[in-house]
């Protein structure tokens, strides 16, 4: 973030509006990102239960963190939904993205439908899925679905694909959103050279929609990697991290350990880990793709 | 939280009403009651509670607020497991109530370490007559280093089985009283395509009822006394060690309906397969009858066919059987933040409004048992006189009446052991590796 808003200051200042404009932006973003930051930090230096005052106990925080604390199967779990949310999202949208860029008119019903998840909230879906899935009263326990009854969010070696599936469910209408707009953006023309060209369908999609979308595929991918070390809300109205630990990601490692465990500094020490990985995701996404460097997609422009 | 800004809009705009009237005519009749209003919106005594018996609640506290125009109190009602955490952050945040409900003990302990808890000793000392009624079991939970902070205003929670009377009789099988006979009534039950045993293992907290009440019978209530005074290596007690064994051999042999892991206990789904007959079995906390089966099934409860037991015996088992395990009851804690005025307030309803005799009377038809001892008449009289006698003898003849683990211990521990027990109950650890987690989690 950091790398990025430097080298796009330098032509702002020449060009744009005063820099004066930023300020408003730069308060809010001070009280409610810095300064919280900064006391996470100071808290996990400390020992607190909430109530009460904090008392300081240096780096025994860090110590249980990297020792007797459950941090490293946290962290594998957040890796693993982190890829698995992104391989399965991300080929769905990009289809369906593109599908419904067409302009036909059926095409514009389906996307209605499509993106019906969008309107709900992650604490509305999480308890209908809850009880739709439930065992004794849920979907499939009607007659005739018995084979589809398999104790989905009860099961520690399952619930991880189906809180990977309902977190698909809930972000692929937005990702598709994104790339229905990514796709409409590339130029007519394009697609009528490659037909005089002779290139078929498949062709067409692999060499120029797929190049063209190349921007729209790092931002989709940036908000899925970083959007997955704040899943939080979801996992913790199906499962509460459980059953045992088996969804117990670090963000929802971070608020048992705080809110329901009562060891604020360990969940801050948590939050900072959390700060850290998600700036660095970013950083590197954007670094690795070229993506600050904004260049044109088209030639000839 | 939605009323807070509701109420202080009320109170603004009371003082606006009041400041404009005074303006064109002061001292009118107008201002006057102008002037009580806005006084009286601004020292409203608050109380949380926990959702339950909040009807009851509800109903001495209009009373109350009938009697005392200077001292309205105000109820607010939350659900049970989001309750905790939004009391402590309110509480931290200087934003807490002048009253609220806990489960004493542990949790209890934290609050009057931390000088968040005003002292009811003195208001006790001034109504001996109240104090010496109340279980002395129970008044223990409300005491912290031998000063009363908690005061209970509601049924004594023991945990017991309940169980479906059609599906034994239909099943031909007797309700279990020993453990031996248990395991028996369990393949019995399977034979026959019914659960046995109905459990909202998602909560994971109804876990803790079978460890609880098998780590008694087995090893008597000293294993656990141990546990909570910190003692080393109390976590590695045989006792405890023999209650999850016995937990995992239940559930090889089936014990708990299927999918018992995703079973949600604050929905009613573990007492609706009771009585829908998917499940033989259940073991719950007291509170279960009015907040879910009679809310849940009327019918059924009004034909009589829910019937309930106490935990079975275990052979070589040195804990008494008549020992109970589950929640003492709830207890409200004065605020130490509070004002004076607030804190005075709410006392006085503490001790004349709370467990007068209407309210027992409408406590006891709600299914729930007071922990008073002299209650026996309203108790006959009551709609539920026999599952309300079962409760009130079970609680009256408990040796030791063990308040639930997650209350008891800190609120590390006590998470720590919600995740490890869950581990146990789904065979992804074994009981020694259980006792080595929590031996680690106690020490650090």
């Amino acid at each position: 973030m950091t790398a990025h808003s430097e080298r796009g200051a330098g032509p702002v200042r020449r060009s744009g509006p005063s820099v004066l404009l930023t300020l408003p932006a730069l308060v809010f973003f001070a009280t409610f990102a810095i300064v919280p930051l900064g006391a996470a930090v100071w808290l996990s230096f400390t020992e607190w239960s909430g109530l009460g005052d904090p008392t300081w106990v240096g780096l025994d925080n860090w110590r249980a963190l990297l020792t007797t604390h459950d941090t490293g199967h946290a962290l594998w779990l957040t890796v693993q939904l982190m890829v698995l949310t992104w391989a399965v999202q991300t080929p769905v949208s990009i289809l369906l993205g593109v599908f419904l860029a067409g302009r036909q008119r059926y095409r514009e019903i389906l996307a209605v439908v499509y993106f019906v998840p969008l309107l709900l909230s992650s604490a509305a879906i999480a308890i209908a899925f809850r009880n739709l899935l439930d065992p004794n009263f849920g979907l499939f326990a009607g007659p005739g679905l018995a084979w589809l009854n398999q104790n989905w969010l009860g099961d520690p070696d399952r619930v991880f694909v189906t809180v990977a599936f309902i977190i698909a469910w809930q972000f692929i209408p937005f990702h598709t959103l994104l790339y229905q707009g990514g796709a409409r953006q590339v130029p007519q023309s394009l697609y009528e050279a490659a037909a005089i060209d002779g290139a078929g369908r498949v062709r067409q999609f692999l060499a120029i929609t797929l190049p063209q979308l190349r921007y729209t595929i790092v931002t989709s991918s940036t908000l899925m990697l970083v959007g997955a070390l704040t899943y939080f809300d979801l996992i913790y109205i199906l499962t509460q991290g459980g059953p045992g630990n088996a969804t117990r990601i670090l963000p929802l490692d971070m608020y048992l350990t705080g809110f329901t465990g009562n060891q604020m500094g360990l969940a801050s020490a948590i939050a900072v880990v959390l700060v850290v990985l998600g700036m660095v995701l970013s950083l590197t996404i954007s670094t690795a793709s070229g993506f600050s460097r904004m260049e044109s997609q088209l030639d000839g422009e | 939280m939605a009323k807070k800004p509701l109420r202080r809009l009320g109170a603004i705009v009371a003082a606006g009403a009041l400041l404009v009237t005074a303006g064109c005519s002061g001292g009118t009749d107008d201002t006057g009651d102008g002037a009580a209003t806005a006084a009286g919106a601004g020292d409203v005594t608050t109380v949380w509670v926990t959702a339950g018996t909040d009807d009851v609640l509800q109903a001495s506290i209009d009373r109350w607020n009938a009697d005392h125009a200077e001292g309205q109190i105000e109820l607010q009602v939350f659900e049970n497991d989001p309750y905790k955490s939004k009391l402590r952050t309110a509480v931290s945040a200087g934003e807490g109530p002048s009253v609220f409900s806990g489960w004493g003990g542990g949790g209890l302990k934290t609050y009057v370490d931390a000088g968040e808890v005003a002292s009811l000793q003195d208001a006790y000392d001034a109504e001996p007559a109240l104090r010496d009624r109340i279980f002395p079991s129970v008044l223990k939970g409300g005491t912290v280093d031998g000063t009363i902070y908690g005061t209970p205003y509601n049924g004594v929670q023991p945990v017991v089985i309940y169980y479906n009377k059609d599906v034994f009789e239909q099943a031909g099988v007797e309700v279990p009283t020993t453990w031996d006979e248990t395991m028996a009534a369990v393949e019995e039950l399977n034979a026959q395509g019914i659960a046995p045993f109905s459990v909202g293992g998602a909560s994971r907290w109804p876990y803790l009822m079978w460890i609880a009440y098998l780590t008694d019978r087995i090893g008597g209530p000293e294993v656990f006394d141990a546990v909570v005074a910190g003692e080393p290596d109390a976590w590695k007690d045989p006792a405890i060690i023999q209650a999850n064994t016995m937990i995992q051999e239940l559930v090889e042999a089936d014990g708990f309906v299927d999918g018992y892991s995703s079973i949600d206990a604050n929905q009613g789904a573990a007492e609706a397969l009771v009585y829908s007959g998917k499940a033989a079995m259940e073991l719950m906390g007291a509170w279960a009858y009015s907040g879910t089966f009679l809310s849940g099934a009327p019918e059924f409860l009004e034909q009589g066919k829910l019937g309930w037991t106490t935990f079975p015996t275990v052979a070589g088992g040195t804990g008494d059987p008549a020992n109970v395990t589950g929640n003492l009851s709830s207890y409200f804690q004065v605020s130490a933040g509070a004002s004076d005025a607030a804190k005075a307030n709410a006392t006085d309803w503490l001790m004349h409004g709370v467990f007068d005799d209407t309210y027992i009377a409408e406590l006891v038809d709600t299914g729930a048992v007071p922990p008073i001892s002299g209650v026996e008449d309203a108790i006959a009289a009551s709609s539920a006189p026999e599952w309300n006698a079962f409760i009130y003898e079970t609680a009256e003849a408990a040796g030791n009446f063990q308040l639930s683990w997650d209350q008891a211990l800190d609120a590390a521990q006590a998470e720590a052991l919600l995740t490890n027990l869950e581990q146990v109950f789904l065979l992804q650890i074994t009981p020694q590796e259980f006792s080595e987690n929590m031996d680690a989690a106690a020490q650090g």
